[in-house]
């Protein structure tokens, strides 16, 4: 459904992401993990088009991205959860989830999504009318998914959800990762939490300064020598 | 002094203030939501007046009736200044694009002037419809009808602008634009014209402004920058993005003007102004660029 190929982009004189590949089938959940400043947002944002490859090719559904403007891939079917959830924390829980379901496609079934958003995250619904700004880091979590499912994505793009969280809300997070997943929803995951990522996914990439330097199953890269003195101690 | 004189001078004062009040919010929405600071909002606003003055001249055209046809006038100009000029600084970082912007708005004002010099001279012009001279007068303080009709007008567009900008999804795609625009591209919200759109929006409340001032007062060609100085006061006091927060600092500044031009000196009416200004970024240090919204 996505693929990645050989994809180079940077920022000014900046170059990140070298010759990067990868690929998301339809209704998989893929992980992609690796240090910080690896190039794994970099990536998401390339996917999103919030930045443009300088090399490479990035095609989604077999049509071409890298010439398509973000807000026109958000109407293809590919909606990003930014790193840190990024709410509009001056409007209302339900002002943000309208927000979600901007483009044409999604406004028209805005009510419906909207109770299954608030069946997957019943919170959400008990604050509603409450300003984004005073829900707590969980809760700012779930509405910044919940924002992107409004849009009815074919593919979920997930820049670390379990960052700051919990421990508890961490497992409680994954679930719901994973039963979004279940609800037919592919899903790109980044994350600093290495195991429960691998865990999670059926498969996954390892990413390192700008390279994809491990592919496999998630079981396979969790027995992976490399992977696990790096990140799983 | 006599009570009555004070009351005149408050009246005078919430007059004009709606005025400043209106002047300010196209300002501080064209800012809030671009990150363009543009300097020849006061020049943009005098064309309004000037397109009125017009419209009532060589047309006969009531300056009330003719409000819609100068915000046209001025959703024209607004377009082809934001393609031709301020379109090309859109996608520069924000501190950059405040810094630009200062300068381009400020080249842009001065030919604005010149332009008005050459059309209508450097004379003073009014709009005097038959009941320009009319006033109500309650307990000897004199309101004039066409003012006061002013902030009646004013007060709705304010209203107006609250309700379209709370309830309508474009609304509420232009308020998450100002807060994050990476975010708002992430819904599916095309940014770019939602910059357009807000700059419009700007020039067209603009141009109901520069009616108005050209009804209730006079219009000429140097007029742009005492306007665009009376928002930007304005916009520091009532902070940026509160619509209720600039009409409130719009009457604050004409109350307060007025209070000094009797007590003091009609000399010191425009001082004051200067005065609320550098104390509001004296107390609030995070000033007009530090603002945000919480
Ligand atoms: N906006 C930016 N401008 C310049 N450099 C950036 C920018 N964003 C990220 N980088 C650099 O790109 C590299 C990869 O960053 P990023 O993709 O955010 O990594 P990760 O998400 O894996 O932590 C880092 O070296 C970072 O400093
Ligand atoms: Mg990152």
């Amino acid at each position: 459904m996505l693929e990645l190929e050989g994809v180079d982009a940077g920022y000014k004189d900046l170059q990140v992401l070298w010759g990067v590949s990868l690929r998301v089938g339809e209704g998989e959940l893929v992980a992609l993990v690796g240090p910080n400043g690896a190039g794994k947002t970099t990536t998401l944002r390339i996917i999103s088009g919030l930045l443009k490859p300088t090399a490479g090719s990035v095609r989604f559904l077999g049509r071409p991205l890298d010439k398509e403007p973000a807000h026109r891939i958000v109407e293809m079917g590919i909606a990003q959860v930014p790193e840190g959830g990024r709410v509009f924390t001056g409007m209302s829980v339900q002002e943000n989830l309208e927000l979600g379901a901007f483009t044409g496609r999604a406004r028209k079934e805005k009510e419906q999504t909207m109770k299954w958003v608030y069946q997957l995250f019943p919170r959400l619904e008990e604050r509603k009318g409450q300003r984004a700004g005073t829900l707590s880091g969980g809760e700012r979590q779930m509405l910044a998914i919940g924002r992107a499912l409004m849009a009815k994505p074919r593919l979920l793009l997930l820049d670390e959800p379990s960052f700051g969280l919990a421990p508890i809300l961490v497992e409680q997070m994954f679930e719901m990762i994973a039963e979004i997943n279940r609800q037919g929803v592919a899903v790109l995951l980044v994350e600093q939490n290495v195991r429960a990522a691998l865990e999670l996914a059926q498969r996954a990439y390892v990413i390192e300064n700008g390279r994809i330097v491990g592919e496999g199953s998630g079981d396979a890269l969790l027995s992976f020598e490399s992977v696990r003195s790096a990140y799983l101690g | 002094m006599s009570t009555t004189m004070v009351a005149q001078s408050l009246a005078s004062g919430i007059l004009v203030g709606a005025l400043y009040g209106l002047a300010a919010v196209g300002l501080s929405l064209v800012f809030g939501v671009t990150k363009i600071l543009n300097v020849s909002h006061g020049e943009l606003l005098m064309l309004g007046g000037y397109t009125s003055f017009w419209l009532f001249t060589l047309m006969g055209v009531d300056p009330f009736a003719g409000i819609p046809l100068s915000m046209f006038a001025l959703v024209i100009i607004g377009l082809i200044v934001y393609q031709l000029l301020f379109s090309r600084l859109i996608k520069l970082p924000t501190e950059d694009k405040i810094r630009t912007s200062l300068l381009v708005g400020f080249g842009l004002g001065l030919v604005l002037q010149n332009v008005a010099l050459r059309l209508w001279t450097a004379d003073n012009r009014g709009i005097t419809p038959s009941y320009a001279g009319a006033a109500l007068t309650i307990l000897g303080v004199r309101l004039p009808y066409v003012r006061v009709a002013s902030l009646v007008i004013a007060f709705v567009f304010l209203v107006a602008l609250q309700l379209f900008l709370q309830k309508t999804y474009t609304g509420k795609a232009i308020r998450a634009t100002a807060q994050d625009w990476e975010a708002a591209t992430l819904m599916g919200i095309n940014v770019y014209r939602v910059y357009l759109l807000s700059f419009v929006l700007g020039t067209a409340l603009a141009g109901a402004a520069g009616t108005l001032v050209a009804v209730g007062y006079s219009v000429e060609p140097v007029m742009g920058l005492h306007w665009t100085l009376k928002a930007l006061i304005v916009l520091v006091m009532g902070g940026i993005g509160s619509i209720a927060g600039t009409l409130v600092g719009g009457l604050i500044l004409g109350v307060t003007e007025s209070a000094a031009a009797v007590w003091i000196s009609g000399n010191y009416r425009h001082v004051v102004g200067l005065v609320i200004f550098i104390l509001v970024l004296l107390v609030r240090p995070q000033g007009l660029f530090g603002a945000k919204e919480g």
